[in-house]
């Protein structure tokens, strides 16, 4: 048995995969040869802090094998049994979801859908095409969603579907109004954040984010290290979260756990003592902000009569007004940061309604601190460590890194179509047209640019017959989801695609299914935690830069084929193939990539193919440049942050503002909406349209916090890898069956007949959905927590939308309503539901 | 002589499950004959257990991770007929796939759970330390390899030089709970013990957190005393077992409060109101 080692990268981790006689056998993190690591080291409080060397993975990638050979997988091209796309057939829409499938050779599918995507754009106009991809199912620069499969769909032209910042929708619709940053989709610059927090701070405030499940989305648990540092310097921490989360869990600390939708009047409260008690940098709130004035007169209530005391803030939320008061009073007399989100900024208590109010009072909160003195920071603990910005390596963010886009192709075909639909109302845009939003999905051109008003369909644009999916998640990741199902089952879809490489939540609802292979089976290059773009230097959550040339370590399973190849075939098919590929194979654009950017200055392509990955260490000697440092000091901007478009400008000391201060009263959406009262130019506590204190609670008492997910990544891994079901925080297999954990308060449980491991109902009138109680004290009363992004819909009535769901997806529970009129952010954290033991 | 032991130190662990999901991938269809067969479905050779103590909101969750201790007196080996179960030189205690098939004796007999049985293949089974790569030249088993915080150490607990050596030697090292006489190889740092937390509040001043207030915990030996933080909460960590205590407040103008609290009840002895003196 000859074994062959081969390296790849996941989207949590680069990892070596192990194959012998045609099998991978073993796959593990990234065996790098250790005189490739030179490790920073950080010097604080008389200590050195240097990481391992090695790279360390989120739990799911020792999963990959079991992906990889998964039943689950699709097997062979597949065709619906009563589906007949024969001019004269019957294709029966209304049998999504419960009909069987037949397979069918890869001639015969792509004879089908290539004639299909013809019929379409020869009757309709390209606009009648939609194509939609999950995110994120595989890593790699060919084969990531904006690549293979927007190069395609670009040439033969199509609507695409702008994806909503879900994970962050209080932050891009409102932190940007208080202090910029929108190319950065409202998450502040991660620049030598950990440095500067080992120096100086003395508290961490973890507001709605819990790092140790998040992991710098893409980097893994190179971090865990970091708040371990910080744990043992004696820093303090403090976690303000309806549930007790896992970096609580690993770090201890101070617990406060307000009601779901009340953050927003903690913060105010928080600031109503700093006001009262003189205890805000008065000097950087006069220099460095505009609107206090008006803001201060609203938190002593001089305008609306209520002042934001503690006692009334205590009111909203259940915390106690003593305990606000300690907290306010300990936060400003020490150097904390406030750590709201993943990146610095997200979280769930951005993701619900007027989110927006409680993301800008996290900017306000940190202004009237000092943001960006030392020690004073918005900082999500997972990125920001030493790292060398001077090497250009291209993310899927970026136009270079994508093989639709790139100056590596000798062209690069344009979507003729300017009809837009919009991720979280693709269902209501099918069903009932005409509708309407604002914004084009990922804001980060300009503070306007989420104010851009699109209708669909668009004049001139037909609306869309012929839907092409690629991925699955939506009935675990969306709100509403059920209707999802409902559009599939509408005969205005007259032909849908679905392109996957598992059994995912939507794939039953396809006319013809196509088998893609994994990124273990396909050729690619990547590097671990950049996505580049919006997010760039997202790999300084990693203890080190590497960049992988991701191996072809087997031939693709069963049928299945490349994302690349399928598209190739039907470019064949279609007559665009030249145009499509330019005569290359994925390895060609790999090395095509590798040599746009700036690794070839470093390493030759054959020593990259030889080792399989190239470290780019920090800088051995560096000088910290911390994150708006250099705004607090009245300085020009010093960051590397290639898209502050002020950098290098004579405005290089302003913020992305219209006034380029913080911005305590906003002028872009001044301008734009003076009168909204749902998102105010001055950010206002507004009790939330579906919370505790909603009349609906009458009914649905209990309050759903559905955050990511710890396990999975969105819904990857989950599902498709049983050994993920036997993490008993994961799932809980309960007679055979791998149900979604709901976590709930003993006395909740109590009332309700509940014990620790019944298979319970979650329900309102949006649906419901099995799960297994875990019953805890890690969750305050009246709330139920269970994560989103399940990736098994398994509804016990297959094609009723409205069916019983027994996979988990909590996302049919979730209001698809928007977060505010003006916002179309999706609100999934502002649902009530109850709760029954389930004796079906 | 090399002798492998590991130190798990729980204060570290996040209950990440990497050890558990990399020791999957190394063993499940992966036969490694002569240490061990192939891992089926349902085995934890690494299992970690989740403790929540306390209650809302003073709750505490501990990840204690837990592969077999490679006893030194190993009751497994006892219960083992026909040499199925030997200890190697460098300590590591291995279930001999081929011998051991049908003595489900071996399962019951692990005090840890750590032991489990294969139905289908009429065989006990447990972690060998990856052993087949300890002999191969690696460093440590792939649920080391995976630990992202350095929870699991692992080494030569006889060269002085190694850092689980060197943990032992800092005598903070404990033996998992039924303990033994002799600390297994496997031994642990910071294994959750018994705590009590609570909230002080003035009766008169409900709106403001007392600082600095005097609690006392005495039992029949012993008093310690802690302080209330800026929150009015104050803790004591670290208790032992099955006990009884006297908790008493003390705080100048107030009536003094005394409870008796016992290591088997709630930690969380809940929000404690003091009355101002008359």
């Amino acid at each position: 048995m000859a074994a062959q080692d081969f390296t790849s990268c996941t989207n949590a981790g680069p990892i070596t995969v192990t194959v012998e006689d045609g099998k991978v056998v073993r796959v593990r993190p990234l065996v790098a040869e250790q005189g490739d690591f030179r490790p920073w080291t950080i010097e604080a409080g008389g200590r050195s802090y240097s990481p391992p060397k090695k790279f360390n993975l989120a739990p799911f990638v020792f999963s990959e094998r079991d992906r990889l050979y998964s039943q689950d997988r699709i097997k062979t091209p597949l065709k619906r049994v009563n589906f007949d796309p024969g001019p004269a057939g019957k294709r029966n829409p209304e049998s999504r979801g419960k009909a069987g499938y037949e397979p069918i050779g890869w001639d015969e599918a792509i004879e089908i859908v290539a004639g299909e995507l013809k019929r379409v754009k020869d009757a309709h106009g390209p606009s009648a095409i939609a194509a939609m991809t999950s995110s994120h199912h595989n890593w790699g620069m060919v084969g990531y969603k904006m690549s293979a499969f927007t190069r395609f769909f670009n040439l033969i032209g199509h609507t695409p579907v702008l994806d909503n910042p879900d994970s962050w929708e209080g932050w891009h619709w409102g932190a940007t109004h208080s202090y910029g940053f929108y190319w950065r989709l409202g998450m502040p610059e991660p620049y030598d954040m950990l440095e500067d927090a080992l120096q100086n701070a003395e508290m961490i405030v973890f507001w709605s984010n819990d790092p140790d499940t998040t992991r710098g989305v893409y980097t893994g648990q190179d971090a865990a290290i970091w708040r371990q540092w910080l744990k043992d310097k004696g820093v303090k921490m403090v976690f303000i979260d309806p549930f007790h989360n896992y970096t609580a869990a690993a770090m201890g600390g101070k617990w406060i756990a307000p009601r779901i939708g009340t953050d927003t009047a903690m913060a105010m409260a928080i600031a109503h003592v700093w006001i009262t008690e003189r205890t805000y940098d008065q000097e950087y709130v006069k220099d460095r902000t505009v609107g206090f004035d008006e803001f201060r007169d609203y938190i002593l209530g001089k305008q609306d009569g209520c002042p934001k005391t503690p006692a009334w803030a205590a009111e909203q939320s259940g915390i106690a007004a003593r305990t606000i008061k300690a907290l306010a009073r300990e936060w400003a007399s020490r150097r904390t940061v406030l750590s709201a989100g993943a990146r610095g900024g997200e979280g769930g208590a951005c993701r619900q309604a007027y989110g927006t109010e409680w993301a800008r009072m996290m900017v306000l909160l940190q202004a009237m601190q000092g943001l960006g003195k030392p020690g004073i920071s918005i900082w999500g603990t997972s990125m920001g460590a030493p790292v060398n910005a001077d090497v250009g390596f291209p993310g899927y963010g970026d136009p270079e890194g994508r093989i639709s886009t790139t100056r590596a192709a000798v062209a690069c075909p344009e979507n003729p179509v300017t009809q837009r639909l919009y991720r979280p109302i693709v269902p209501d845009a099918i069903l009932n047209p005409p509708i309407h939003w604002l914004g084009d999905g990922f804001c980060n051109r300009s503070l306007d640019q989420q104010f851009t008003p699109h209708t669909y369909p668009e004049p001139g644009c037909s609306e869309v017959k012929l839907w092409y999916r690629y991925g699955g998640s939506f009935m675990g990741t969306m709100t509403d989801t059920s209707k999802w199902a409902r559009m599939y089952q509408s005969p205005k879809l007259e032909f849908v695609v679905n392109q996957d490489v598992w059994w995912s939540s939507e794939t039953g609802f396809a006319d013809i299914i196509l088998p893609a292979c994994t990124q273990l089976e396909r050729d690619d290059i990547g590097e671990w935690g950049e996505p580049g773009g919006q997010t760039r230097h997202g790999n300084s959550g990693c203890n080190f830069r590497v960049v992988v040339r991701m191996k072809k370590c087997i031939s693709p399973l069963w049928e299945s084929k490349s994302d690349y190849e399928i598209f190739t075939l039907l470019a064949r098919r279609l007559g665009v193939e030249a145009q499509y590929t330019e005569g290359n194979t994925d390895r060609d654009w790999a090395r095509k990539i590798f040599e746009i950017s700036d690794l070839p200055k470093r390493v030759s392509w054959e020593e990259f193919e030889r080792k399989g990955y190239h470290i780019i260490n920090a800088p051995e000697h560096r000088k910290a440049t911390p994150g708006l440092r250099w705004f607090a000091e009245g300085r020009a901007c010093d960051t590397p942050d290639p898209r502050n478009p002020k950098r290098g400008t004579v405005k290089a000391r302003e913020l992305g503002t219209d006034s380029g201060k913080i911005e305590f009263v906003s002028g872009s959406l001044h301008k734009v909406f003076p009168g909204d009262t749902q998102r105010p130019p001055m950010p206002h506590f507004i009790p939330s349209w579906e919370g505790h204190q909603s009349p609906l609670a009458a009914k649905y008492p209990l309050q759903l916090l559905s955050p990511h997910p710890r396990f999975s990544f969105h819904t990857h891994y989950d599902k498709h890898a049983h050994w993920m079901d036997e993490v008993p925080l994961h799932r809980v297999v309960k007679d055979g069956y791998a149900y979604w954990p709901a976590r709930l308060h003993p006395e909740d449980a109590r009332a309700r007949g509940i014990e620790n491991g019944d298979v319970i109902k979650l329900y309102n009138d949006r649906g419901g959905v099995l799960c297994a109680a875990v019953v805890t004290e890690r969750v305050r009363r009246g709330v139920v927590h269970s994560p989103v992004s399940s990736a098994k819909y398994d509804p016990l009535e297959p094609g009723n939308p409205h069916s019983v769901d027994r996979g988990g997806c909590v996302a049919l529970l979730t209001p698809g309503r928007m977060m505010s009129q003006n916002v179309a952010g999706m609100a999934p954290n502002s649902c009530l539901i109850e709760v029954e033991k389930w004796n079906g | 002589m090399t002798r492998y032991g590991m130190v798990i130190d729980v204060e570290r662990c996040t209950g990440c499950f990497n050890c558990f999901l990399a020791c999957r991938d190394e063993h499940s269809g992966n036969d490694h004959r002569p240490v061990s067969a192939a891992q089926p479905d349902g085995h934890s050779w690494i299992k970690v257990r989740e403790v929540e103590r306390g209650s809302y909101p003073k709750v505490k969750v501990s990840y204690v991770p837990v592969p077999c201790l490679h006893c030194t007196d190993a009751p497994c080996m006892d219960a083992a007929i026909g040499g199925a179960i030997y200890r190697r030189a460098d300590g590591i205690v291995v279930i001999d796939p081929d011998k051991a098939a049908g003595q489900h004796g071996i399962v019951s007999a692990c005090p840890y759970g750590a032991v489990f049985w294969n139905a289908a293949e009429n065989l006990p089974q447990k972690c060998s330390f990856c052993a087949h790569l300890l002999d191969d030249g690696w460093k440590e088993p792939r649920c080391v390899e995976a630990c992202p915080v350095q929870a699991l150490v692992f080494g030569d607990l006889d060269d002085p030089r190694s850092d689980v050596a060197r943990l032992c030697a800092e005598k903070r090292v404990e033996a998992l709970a039924p303990k033994p006489a002799e600390l297994p190889p496997v031994g642990y740092l910071g294994l959750p013990k018994f705590f009590f937390a609570g909230e002080i509040v003035l009766g008169d001043k409900p709106d403001e957190c007392p600082e600095g207030v005097t609690v006392r915990l005495r039992d029949g030996k012993q008093t310690v005393t802690a302080f209330t933080d800026n929150y009015g909460d104050f803790e004591f960590n670290g208790l032992e077992a099955d006990a009884e205590y006297v908790l008493s407040i003390e705080q100048a103008g107030y009536k003094p409060r005394e409870l008796r609290v016992h290591t088997g009840a709630d930690p969380n002895v809940g929000t404690i109101v003091m009355e101002p003196a008359a």
